[in-house]
This record gives structure tokens, C-alpha cells and sequence, in this order.
């Protein structure tokens, strides 16, 4: 079977336009981990999963360790360095003490992910101490500043590719709020000094510094000691930065998990809210499916990549052709020529803003109401100041008076109208969960919504209803069956993560594949507790009443039952017929050729098969079905 | 007896009367082809609104000329001047119905009729036309074709219904809905009541209104009322799509508690018509020709480009980072992920923790399998408990054989107003936790201030999201998406129409009734003016004064109005401004330029306003070395390069920033072999550049052995490099 992966992740009636979904990558990341191996890190412990205490270092490893995964799936064109620093060995091109870069075989250490990085990188725990150590590096005794070295060794890991293609990023994970505190005099405000102004070369250089801080048990991370100087966080910044709170390995996981990922917009939109006053927007796609990524035609002797070369070839006079300009549609018996330029001309509806178009309560939009993932707005002062406050204003009032907006988006591929939703900032123990904004939902228009329930009215009967009984007894039901602290996207995707397990299974040339758990299957456990089955048995006995049997089903529906048990019949009686012939017989002396289709039929339904094709292909599947 | 059509008098009568029912057209009628009857009243109450109608009416044509070419359609006027039709020839009556065209198939012609429509000069009669109209469809087709015949009535019902000479009203709707459900007769009502029906007759509109009701009772029949144009445009379904079903069979509970479905899309996307390649290399004699064009593929292999590779001896690879891993169809069919086709439910969980924007595709509707009472009432108590209790359910579904994926979704009821539809759900998808980005944006309320709107500005805004209203209460919800047509779609049926009588016309502008759409309501926003001079007058909106000018097109769209000086309002761009000035005005040196680089960067160093200025020096002076080192076409710049650094390392000492030096030489010897330009450190080396040391500078690190074997050491590197 031709199994494409597009298609095993598509729906029948999926979308197959790809502009949407594909967000345009213009430029790629240079990433490197930055991670404080002190001892501090090793003792410093919080609480996680299972009454296991976890380090600081492990909540760090396996953050980086999961994001490498997001990385190889999603944006495997990033390159990646991993960086521990206070090590008690070395390993550094500029051969600085106290700073280890972990790589594998066969990759740079700033390189694109492997699979093997990935594998390795899992267990990097179990031989840390054995193959890097830790050692706290700053001592007054001996000049040596780790941290200053990290720096360094990154600043220098991302000197690869110009600042203008790609994004550079160093990711600084510690817990050490004031590395230099254990220091005293000229010393330490030496170091300090260095240590700054190493930061700020690197920043000058175009790289980010980014901070991701674990707070200890016994206070919280202290930024303005002397991170904040080094991020050069001033005034409003500083009061934005918040220090991971979390008390939980979980917690602390997801708020680092948040932050690693760099902030991509869509594209800055104008969004005019009446004649002559528009504010700026950028568009976030905040939610959007991913797929198993494209696959590449390779030649199976060589394993080489295959170009595809497509050409057009004139269907009347089979002369190669150059991409045409003119399409057709066949109206009235005639064929209507339209030029692309026409074509893009009918799709311009409109400006390519966001025009408001008004407001309507939030009752007005129907869960029926979608088609496509929404899309995520944030206003920006960066061309025009004064849009904030604008926006702020606007999404507080539609929050109290509980509204949404109408508007029309007129993309030049795509206009459509869409529902402005204000969404307020939602915070818990691990973080923004939800950040204030609005988000875009693509409305459908007439023609795409169809009247199923109109299909299936009763005409001259009323329908059954519940009886009140009845709804008591499903209230029951679902406060029995109730997911308390569900949230939307808590499942992995079985089918993608089984896809990445095998292609990193055969990348390393494991033998075994992994089993993947499918965490979307029902909890039958808790669906066999007493409560649970007691009141399924309950609001079942309700509706269905006393001796129901499954089979009652088709009852009351002659129609389909009809069918069904026309094709019941046929196979029945294919199967009595079936037994008259000695297919083994038949075939091995060639005589299925001699049978008639009908009787060939008999076989293949009978054992379940294709009834379909020609002779010959009846024949054939008959033997193949035999092992012949 | 007013309605004295045969069909009426029963079904023995009907039956006699049709001796041709099986005439030669209707068996031809295929699967999916339907037969549509326009019963349009252009009374004078309809005159304002015919235009959107005929306009309406064309565009169904069109659609039929090109998805179902072999659909048949009639059109019966009322409220004519004229009466020309069978019935009235047959038993008298009916009088002011005119039979425009005859049930027959689609054509060109059809549409141009639709397009100029006869005033009629009486007010219509819509009974009496729904029921010429089902003569004509049982005299054609006789009982067969049922679910295929469908009117579609347009009016405003406003005009009074002649009394019959026995019985109510009601009596005669009663009568006439019983064949029309026996015949299998669908019916589409809609009904336009504009702005002008507000001072028409109360009493007749309710009357009317109630004889529709009973329609929609007794018979397949929907009635929908809309308000505006545009949304008269959107009301008439012009495609017929059979719906089939994404899905049937149990929906489990648990496994020991399933209800039987059906799932349907319940909105799907009307896509752009995908358009034929054309090629123009037939001669213009050949008729015959398709004008088409094939696409065909090759595959080459990167290595030899002349060598086409056949389609089976191709592999396909997955991307994993840097590799491409290979997998035969063969293997993937072992290992891939196989779920079971079935449809589960998780658990339930408050409506409230699902948010609207995590819906990802277009929507499935789950109903209770038809026919199937007790499916049905379980789905009715499930929906209606879900309602009261503000639930959702979570749903794990596969929803065929083979499927590689599993969805994962949120049922919400959708608890049924009307009798005989039975309640039903809606199914959203939901992500997966790869599908989410989890990108964090600041606090509304940690923004600056002059960002937050005061008092005044959010009372302005108050103001503006209450008059702004597209659901005023008594009126119509404007632009509710079912009934707000595709202003693309539409426009581009209508070039459609116009290029088949003159290829060369040009994309026709988009009508005014489509501009409801797309811009907002001119109306409206005239109604809503004072709100919306003072939402303008509270907030002021400026251009970022430190943006070039390749970026500032919105500047165009500011009114004159809003750019006068607003005091105090958010002004920080201003004040911006005013230090931008000052800082311009001053003649102090800012950054090291290309002719004098050296004297630039001792002016900095000795800036004293800012501690700021001496590593900005360093900085700027370190890139501009870089520069020229870079740039350096046969070392024609490394005695620029060379003064910049003797300069550099001279302020580097006297302002003890000694590590500042020693780190750059090192990153520049480096940066030179990696990029071979290796002949400037020979050229540095000859001319004695050292790193500094601890007794040039307290803080240095370097001794002076260290200094002085500097060079030599990147050079033996060097050799080893080779």
C-alpha cells in the first residue's frame, strides 16, 4: 500500500493549500544552552513527579533535552551548542578551565541536531560526574572566572553565519544569583566589571542573552545582584522580569519550556478601526498543526536525493509547454479564459488590513463557527505609537461588556471574516498560560456551513425528547465521569510521536522499535470504578430500558437495515455456494480461468476480499489469498 | 373552494390526472440531480429589493451550469399584472401567477431571464403560487423523485392571502402541505422583510407568518426571515452539496454504554473553483481540441541530472535534523501507528476550561443514527445535561479503517429549538501538545504607562463596542455568517458571466450589497458618529518619529483632524523627539566615522558625560578594525587597521581596560585564520603588536613572556593548520 505521510495525517476533505499553514522561517536560530554545572545545582533540589526530589541541573538537562526534540521536529535547520560551565574538566576550542562543551561524533559543536545528540544527550546525567565534573570555578584565589569563560566560549560558538539570516541566542541557566558574591574587594568588582562587559561585546555582536534563573527553596533568585546589569535590564524591563517562581520540577519545567522558544510573529498587520484611524497589529500563529514535515524522494539503490522536474505538456498536441498564464473554466459549453493577473484581481475584496466592521455579543458566535486555526493579535507601538493603548482599551471593554468583534481580514489569498475574541491573561503556578490579546477566528460563510440537522427531521412526527428523569440521570453520569484539570493539548500526538520514534530508531540503526504509550486512550481504570459503572448502568437503564440488546438497534430503521441485510444474505449464500467448488484444486490445475466471475465471487466474498476488477484480478487475488 | 387543483382533491385524482408520471425525462433523472422551482413574488411591496434577487437567482444558475449541468429549473412569478399558467386554464383561479419558464434543464438562457425580471403590479398571492408551482412539479414528475424536488419561494410576505370560500386559512396550508410532504416536496421560504415592512399591516405580516409556520410543521419545509440585501445574497444556498457521512457507528461511553451516530461535517469550506490550466498550441481549426494541459514529473538524481530515475525505483525519506532517513512503503506499514476505527468519550469536563480559540478546523456535527428512538433519546438527555450542567465532552476519535491518526476533540450540545429536529453536537478539534506554541507576551497592565488608556479613553471605547453594534435587539444580527455569502465567490460568478458574453470584460467592481462585508456599514457608522468623533478625540495616534520613511505608508491614512497637537496624551513620543534634537544639536563626536576614525575614537574616550561613551568607543572601534580587516582587498587597509589598533590598545591602557584589548587581538588572530586571512597577523607580528601586560596595566592577566610569545604561537598554530 502507497502510504504518503500527508495523507495518513489528513482528513478526507482536508485543506490541501499549504500557504496557511507553513509559517515562512526567514531566518534560522543559533542557539547555545549555557548550563551552570555547580555544585549548587546538584543540591538544590525541589519536589517532582512521584515524591522524587529533582535537582536544579536535571530540571535544566531535561528542558534542553525536550526542546531538542521540538527542535529536530520542527526547526531542524536551527544549529545548537550544549555548554556546561563551573566542570572540573575542559573541553573548549579557546581552552578556558571550567567550561565543557558536550557534543557527539560527526557534528560541530554549534551544528544542527542529531539524532545521536539527542540519544546521547538523554543520559548525559548518568556520566556527568565521571566525564565532566563539577567544580565551582570562581575562586579568588586563582583569577579563573567560569562564568566570563562561558561567555567567551559561546560568544565565540556563535560567530558562525552573519547576524542579519540568523537569530543568536545564548540560554543561560543557572541558580546562582551572585556568582561573584563569594569574593571580596578589587577582585570581585574586577570580575564583575569583566564579566559585564564581556556580555555586552557579545550583545553588541548581536546575540541575546537570555536568563533562565531557578529560584532556591530558601529565597528567590535576586536579578538585580547582578543579572539584571548583565541583561542590561532597566526600569519597566526589570519589573517585567519575573523569576521562575515554580516550586514544582513541573512548574519549573513548563516555565522554561515557555521561555526557550523565541517569539515569532506572523506578519504586521493594519487594523483600521474606523475611516483614518488604524493601529498596528502583529500576528502570532499561536496554534497550528504539525505535521511530520515533507518527505524527500530518494533513490532507493544509491539512497540519494531525487529531483522532481515537473512540465507541462500540451494535452491536444503533446508539445512541452512553458508554465501557462491563462486558466480556464468550461461554462455554458465554452471555455472562459481568465489570466492570473485577473484571477488575483477578483480575490481582492479588499485593502489587505483588518477593517472593524463592528461588535456583537459573544452569544452571537456559535461553536459551529470555524474553519481553521485562529491566529493570535498583539498590538505594537513600533510604527505607530499610541495603538497599545488603543487596543488595551478596546479589549478591556469588550471583556466587561462581554462582546466580540467583527472584521474583515482582506488577505490577498484568503479574505475572509473573521471574530475578534479578547482574551484576558490567565497566570498559575507555571506561568503566563494564557497571554492578554485577541485572537483572530476565521468565520465561514454561508455557503460553507451545511443544514445536517434539517436533513434528518422528522416531518409530521415530533422527535423524542429526554424526559427530565432521563437528564437527571446523565447530570449524574457526568459529574461521575468528571476530568477535572483537563486543559486543551495535553496529549502528545500518538501517531507523531510514533512516526519520530521510528525515524530516530532507524537514524541510530536500532534494531528494536520503541513503543510509544498513546496517552489518548480512555482511563478504563477509572471508567471501572463502582461509581462510574453504577451510574453508566443507571442513566443506561434510563434511556434504554430493561432487555436491551445491541441487535435492537436496527429495529426501527428499515431503511439501512434493509441493506445490510441484503449484503448479510449474499454473503451467506457465497459462503454456502463457496463449499461446492475444490478451490485448491481448481487452481492448481489452472482451471479458475474456466469458473465464471459470479462463481469466482463466491470465493472472495466468502473470505471476506474485494469483489471488484477484472478476471483476472478476481484470479489473482484468489491465489494470492491461497498462498499460491 | 379556492384551491381547487386536482392534485388536491387526492391522491386517487392525482394519479388519473398524470397518466405521462413516467414520462421520459424523469427517468433520466440521475442520483444527485434535482429538480428547483423559483417561485418569486415581484409584487410592487418587492420592487426595492428585486435587483438582489435577480442577482441571487443568476448566481444559483451559474452554479448549477457548472456543478450540475443536468439539474432542472423552473420559475413561476405572483403578484404579475399578467396570469398565465396551467391551473388557471384547467379549474379558473389562481389569478396573477405567470409560469415564466417551464421545469427543464439549466442553461444560458435561463439566467438571462432571471436577470430582468417583469414590476408586477398587484401584491402576490405566495399560496397561490406554492401551489401552481407543486402542480407543476406533480404533473412532470408524478410521485416519483422524491427528496428531489425542492420550491424556493421568495417574498416578503407582506400581501394578504385571498380567504377561501370554506374553511380557515390554516385549514387550506393543513391541506396543501399533506401532498406536498406525500410528494416529497421540499420548500425553501424566504422571506425579505426590510426596513420598509415596518409600517406595513401587523395583523397580515403575523397571519402569514403563522400560515409559513405550519408549513414548516407539517411538511420539509424551512422558512428564514432576513432583513438586508446582503444577507438575502447569502440566504439562498446556491450549491447543493448531498452530504455524506464522515462516520457511523457507536459512540462509547464506556464499552458497555455506546449510542449510535452519525457525524457529518457540519461546515466545510466552499473552496475557490480551481481553474484548468490552458494551452493555446491546438490550431484554432481544430474544434475538438481541450485546450488542456498535463503535468507530468520526473525525478533526476542530484548527482547525474540527465539520468531520469522510474517512478518504482524511488524511496521515500523522512527529514530527521541533517539525515534523511529511507523507508519503504513495506516498513512504514509495519511500524506506523494503526489505532481501531472507533469514537470514545474521555470525560466531561466544565465548557469553560475549552477555549474558543483552540478550535482547529472546520466542525462535525455528531447526531443520534435516524430512526434510532432510543439513540436518539440518550443523545437528547446527553445534550441537554451537558447544557444545564455548562459541560463538554472530550472525545477520542478514528474515524475510519486504517486511519494513521487519532483526533482528539470537544463535543458541545446543540440543544434543538424545534420539534421535530432532534438534538445533536458539535465536534471541535483540539491540538495536540505538539500543535502549540506557548510564546509569553507582557502583562497588559506591566506596559508603560503612557501605554494604559485613562478613565476618559476606556469610556471612550465603552462607547464605541455599544453603538457599534451588529446585534441590536428587535433587529437582525448583521453579517451572521449563515447568511453572509462569499463576496469572493460571488464576484468572481459574476466575471464568470460577463467574460462569457465578452471575453475581454474587466473584473466587474465589487456591488454595493458585497461592500456590507468587507467595509463597514455606511449606515451605521453615520448612526454611530458622535461615538466615534470622540473615541477619535481620546486617543491620538502618531507616527514613530524614529522610523525611516520607506516604512511610514500609514501616514496617508491619519484624518487631518487627529494630528492636531493633543496635550499630554500619551505624548512620550514627543518627548522622545525633543532628546533626539538635543542630542543632534551637540557637536560632540557619537561614533567613530570613516575618515577620521582614530581622532573620533580619542574624542570618545575622553567624552566625560556618560561613563557610557568609553566602551562604546572600544566597541565601535573594535568593528570598525574588524571592518577593515574584512574588507581589505591584498592588505590595502592593514595600515589603516594597524593605526586603529595601536590607537585602540593606547586608549585601552589609559583607561585600564586591558582584558578589552587582550581578548579582541586574540578574537581577531582568530577570526583571520578562519577566514585565511592569516597575512594580517604576519603583517601584526612584524610590526611588534603585543597584548597587553600586567606591568602596562594592573588588571591585565598577561605577563610579559605571555605578550611576547603571543604571536608566535599563532603562527606555529598556523603551521600546524597546513
Amino acid at each position: 500500500m502507497e502510504l504518503d505521510p500527508e495523507d495518513i495525517f489528513r482528513d478526507d476533505e482536508d485543506d490541501p493549500e499549504n500557504g496557511f499553514y507553513q509559517e515562512r522561517e526567514s531566518s534560522k536560530e543559533l542557539v547555545v544552552y549555557l548550563v551552570d554545572a555547580s555544585p549548587k545545582m546538584f543540591s538544590t533540589i525541589c519536589p517532582g513527579e512521584d515524591q522524587k526530589d529533582e535537582t536544579h541541573f536535571h530540571v535544566a538537562v531535561s528542558c534542553i533535552a525536550q526542546s531538542l526534540k521540538t527542535q529536530i521536529i520542527n526547526r531542524s535547520y536551527d544549529e545548537v551548542a550544549i555548554c556546561f560551565f563551573n566542570t572540573r574538566e575542559k573541553k573548549n576550542l579557546q581552552d578556558l578551565n571550567g567550561v565543557f562543551v558536550f557534543n557527539v561524533a560527526e557534528r560541530e559543536y554549534l551544528d544542527r541536531p542529531t539524532a545521536k545528540l539527542i540519544k546521547e544527550f538523554d543520559c548525559v546525567e548518568e556520566s556527568f560526574t565521571k566525564d565532566i565534573g563539577s567544580q565551582y570555578g570562581i575562586f579568588s584565589g586563582s583569577r579563573d572566572n567560569s562564568l566570563y569563560s562561558a561567555l567567551w566560549v559561546a560568544q565565540a560558538l556563535l560567530r558562525k553565519g552573519s547576524a542579519k539570516t540568523a537569530d543568536k541566542r545564548i540560554l543561560l541557566f543557572t541558580n546562582e544569583d551572585d556568582p561573584f558574591g563569594s569574593i571580596k574587594g578589587v577582585t570581585k568588582l574586577d570580575m564583575t566589571r569583566t564579566t559585564l562587559q564581556r556580555a555586552k561585546d557579545a550583545q553588541d555582536l548581536g546575540i541575546t542573552i537570555e536568563l533562565l534563573p531557578l529560584s532556591r527553596p530558601d529565597g528567590e533568585f535576586n536579578i538585580s545582584l547582578f543579572y539584571a546589569e548583565l541583561l542590561g535590564l532597566e526600569g519597566d524591563n526589570l519589573t517585567q522580569f519575573v523569576p521562575l517562581a515554580g516550586e514544582r520540577f513541573e512548574d519549573m519545567k513548563d516555565q522554561l519550556r515557555k521561555r526557550m522558544f523565541k517569539k515569532r510573529k506572523v506578519r504586521r498587520i493594519t487594523f483600521s478601526i474606523t475611516n483614518g484611524l488604524s493601529i498596528e497589529l502583529n500576528t502570532y500563529a499561536l496554534i497550528r498543526p504539525t505535521t511530520p514535515g515533507t518527505i524527500t524522494w530518494l533513490d532507493s539503490v544509491t539512497n540519494l536525493p531525487l529531483k522532481t522536474e515537473r512540465s507541462f505538456i500540451c494535452a491536444d498536441t503533446g508539445a512541452l509547454v512553458q508554465e501557462p498564464a491563462k486558466h480556464f473554466q468550461s461554462y455554458k459549453n465554452e471555455n472562459i479564459n481568465f489570466s492570473v493577473e485577473e484571477l488575483s484581481e477578483v480575490k481582492r475584496v479588499s485593502t489587505g488590513h483588518l477593517c472593524l466592521l463592528g461588535f456583537k455579543p459573544l452569544s452571537c458566535l456559535k461553536d459551529y463557527h470555524n474553519l481553521r486555526p485562529s491566529t493570535f493579535v498583539f498590538p505594537s507601538d513600533e510604527e505607530v505609537t499610541g495603538s497599545t493603548c488603543i487596543f488595551i482599551a478596546l479589549h478591556r471593554s469588550m471583556l466587561r461588556l462581554k462582546r466580540f468583534a467583527v472584521a474583515f481580514y482582506g488577505s490577498s489569498t484568503h479574505p475572509q471574516l473573521v471574530a475578534l475574541v479578547a482574551q484576558e491573561e490567565i497566570v498559575n503556578a507555571s506561568g503566563q498560560v494564557e497571554p492578554p490579546g485577541m485572537h483572530m477566528i476565521y468565520l465561514p460563510y454561508s455557503d460553507d456551513i451545511r443544514h445536517i440537522e434539517e436533513l434528518h427531521a422528522d416531518i409530521n412526527a415530533v422527535t423524542p425528547r429526554a424526559t427530565d428523569d432521563q437528564i437527571k440521570k446523565a447530570t449524574a453520569l457526568m459529574r461521575r465521569i468528571d476530568l477535572k484539570d483537563f486543559s486543551v493539548c495535553q496529549f502528545a500526538n500518538p501517531a507523531l510521536q510514533r512516526h519520530y520514534a521510528v525515524l530516530q530508531a532507524l537514524a541510530l540503526d536500532e534494531d528494536e522499535m520503541p513503543e510509544i504509550k498513546d496517552e489518548t486512550v480512555p482511563d478504563e481504570e477509572g471508567m471501572a470504578r463502582p461509581g462510574v459503572v453504577n451510574a453508566l448502568e443507571e442513566f443506561k437503564l434510563s434511556v434504554y430500558g430493561e432487555n436491551y440488546d445491541e441487535g435492537d438497534d436496527f429495529q426501527a430503521n428499515g431503511k439501512v437495515s434493509e441493506a445490510s441485510r441484503k449484503r448479510k444474505a449474499i454473503a451467506e449464500n457465497a459462503v454456502k455456494e463457496s463449499v461446492n467448488y475444490d478451490w485448491p484444486d481448481l487452481a492448481d490445475n489452472g482451471k479458475l480461468k474456466d469458473l465464471t466471475v459470479v462463481e469466482l465471487k463466491y470465493y472472495l466474498t466468502a473470505h471476506n476480499l474485494p469483489v471488484a476488477g477484472k478476471k483476472e484480478a478476481l484470479i489473482n487475488r484468489i491465489l494470492t489469498h491461497m498462498g499460491k | 373552494f379556492k384551491y381547487k387543483a386536482p392534485f388536491l382533491l387526492g391522491s386517487k385524482a392525482s394519479s388519473t390526472i398524470h397518466p405521462l408520471s413516467l414520462s421520459p425525462s424523469l427517468s433520466q433523472m440521475a442520483r444527485n440531480k434535482e429538480a428547483l422551482l423559483l417561485l418569486l413574488d415581484v409584487g410592487p411591496s418587492m420592487h426595492d429589493i428585486l435587483p438582489e434577487i435577480e442577482k441571487v437567482c443568476s448566481m444559483l444558475v451559474q452554479k448549477k451550469l457548472i456543478y450540475h449541468k443536468n439539474d432542472e429549473v423552473g420559475i413561476v412569478l405572483f403578484g404579475t399584472e399578467d396570469t398565465n399558467n396551467e391551473l388557471t386554464m384547467e379549474v379558473g383561479g389562481y389569478e396573477h401567477v405567470v409560469v415564466l419558464r417551464h421545469i427543464k434543464v439549466v442553461d444560458g438562457d435561463l439566467g438571462e431571464a432571471l436577470q430582468e425580471l417583469p414590476r408586477g403590479t398587484v401584491g402576490g398571492d405566495f399560496l397561490d403560487a406554492i401551489v401552481v408551482g407543486m402542480d407543476m412539479f406533480i404533473k412532470k414528475f408524478g410521485p416519483t423523485n422524491k427528496g428531489k424536488k425542492r420550491l424556493c419561494l421568495i417574498t416578503n410576505a407582506l400581501c394578504p392571502i385571498k380567504d377561501p370560500y370554506e374553511g380557515t386559512k390554516e385549514d387550506q396550508v393543513n391541506t396543501i402541505a399533506a401532498p406536498m410532504t406525500e410528494h416529497g416536496i421540499k420548500m425553501d421560504c424566504i422571506v425579505v422583510r426590510g426596513k420598509h415592512s415596518r409600517n406595513a399591516n401587523k395583523r397580515i405580516m403575523e397571519e402569514n407568518d403563522l400560515l409559513l409556520s405550519i408549513f414548516s410543521k407539517k411538511s420539509c419545509s424551512k422558512t428564514v426571515y432576513v432583513e438586508s440585501p446582503t444577507s438575502l445574497l447569502g440566504a439562498l444556498r446556491t450549491r447543493n452539496i448531498s452530504p455524506v457521512t464522515v462516520y457511523r457507528g457507536d459512540l462509547e461511553l464506556s464499552p458497555k454504554m455506546k449510542i449510535k451516530v452519525w457525524v457529518y461535517k457540519k461546515t466545510s469550506e466552499e473552496k475557490f473553483p480551481t481553474l484548468k490550466k490552458y494551452s493555446d498550441k491546438a490550431p484554432s481549426t481544430d474544434k475538438f481540441a481541450t485546450h488542456e494541459i498535463k503535468v507530468d514529473y520526473e525525478y533526476r538524481s542530484v548527482e547525474g541530472p540527465g539520468k531520469v530515475v522510474p517512478p518504482e525505483q524511488r524511496i521515500k525519506g523522512y527529514r530527521y535534523g541533517p539525515q534523511v532517513v529511507p523507508i519503504s512503503s513495506a516498513e512504514w506499514e509495519a511500524v506506523m501507528f494503526k489505532p481501531e476505527k472507533s469514537v470514545k468519550l474521555l470525560g466531561f469536563t466544565d465548557a469553560s476550561n475549552i477555549m474558543r480559540h483552540y478550535y482547529m478546523k472546520d466542525v462535525y456535527i455528531f447526531i443520534a443514527e435516524p430512526g434510532n428512538t432510543k439513540a436518539i433519546l440518550a443523545a437528547s438527555a446527553i445534550a441537554r445535561a451537558m447544557k444545564e450542567m455548562k459541560k463538554a465532552a472530550i472525545l477520542r476519535c478514528i474515524w475510519r479503517k486504517g486511519q494513521g491518526n487519532v483526533v482528539i476533540g470537544v463535543l458541545t450540545p446543540n440543544v434543538s429549538d424545534k420539534d421535530n429536529v432532534p438534538d445533536s453536537f458539535y465536534f471541535n478539534v483540539l491540538p495536540f501538545a505538539e500543535d502549540v506554541r506557548e510564546f509569553q507576551f507582557p502583562s497588559f497592565s506591566n506596559l508603560p504607562s503612557s501605554w494604559q488608556p485613562n478613565e476618559q479613553q476606556q469610556e471612550a471605547a465603552d462607547n464605541l463596542i455599544k453603538m457599534f453594534n451588529l446585534a441590536p435587539t428587535g433587529q437582525e444580527e448583521a453579517l451572521q455568517p449563515d447568511f453572509t455569502p462569499n463576496p469572493v465567490l460571488e464576484r468572481f460568478y459574476r466575471h464568470l458571466e460577463l467574460k462569457s458574453k465578452h471575453p475581454d470584460a474587466a473584473v466587474p467592481p465589487l456591488d454595493e450589497t458585497l461592500k456590507k462585508i468587507t467595509e463597514p456599514d455606511p449606515e451605521l457608522l453615520s448612526q454611530s458618529k458622535p461615538v466615534i468623533d470622540e473615541f477619535r478625540r481620546r486617543f491620538e495616534l502618531k507616527e514613530n518619529p524614529k522610523l525611516k520613511k520607506s516604512t511610514r505608508q500609514l501616514l496617508k491614512e491619519k484624518p487631518s483632524g487627529s494630528s492636531e497637537e493633543g496635550e499630554g496624551l500619551g505624548n512620550a513620543c514627543n518627548a522622545e523627539a525633543v532628546n533626539f534634537i538635543e542630542n543632534a544639536s551637540t557637536v560632540k563626536v557619537e561614533k567613530i566615522g570613516d575618515l577620521t576614525p582614530i581622532q573620533d575614537f580619542e574624542a570618545m574616550m575622553s567624552r566625560r558625560d556618560s561613563p557610557d561613551w568609553v566602551s562604546k568607543a572600544i566597541k565601535d572601534m573594535k568593528n570598525k578594525i574588524f571592518d577593515l580587516v574584512q574588507n581589505s582587498c591584498e592588505g590595502d587597509t592593514y595600515h589603516k587597521a594597524l593605526e586603529c589598533l595601536v590607537a585602540l590598545r593606547k586608549g585601552c591602557i589609559l583607561e585600564q581596560e586591558p582584558k578589552q584589548f587582550n581578548d579582541f587581538l586574540c578574537q581577531l588572530c582568530k577570526f583571520c585564520q578562519e577566514k585565511s586571512l592569516s597575512s594580517f597577523c604576519d603583517f601584526l607580528a612584524s610590526k611588534d603588536i603585543k597584548l597587553i601586560t600586567k606591568t602596562e596595566a594592573m588588571d591585565s592577566e598577561i605577563t610579559d613572556d605571555e605578550a611576547r610569545s603571543f604571536m608566535v604561537k599563532t603562527e606555529r598554530k598556523l603551521e600546524q593548520g597546513c
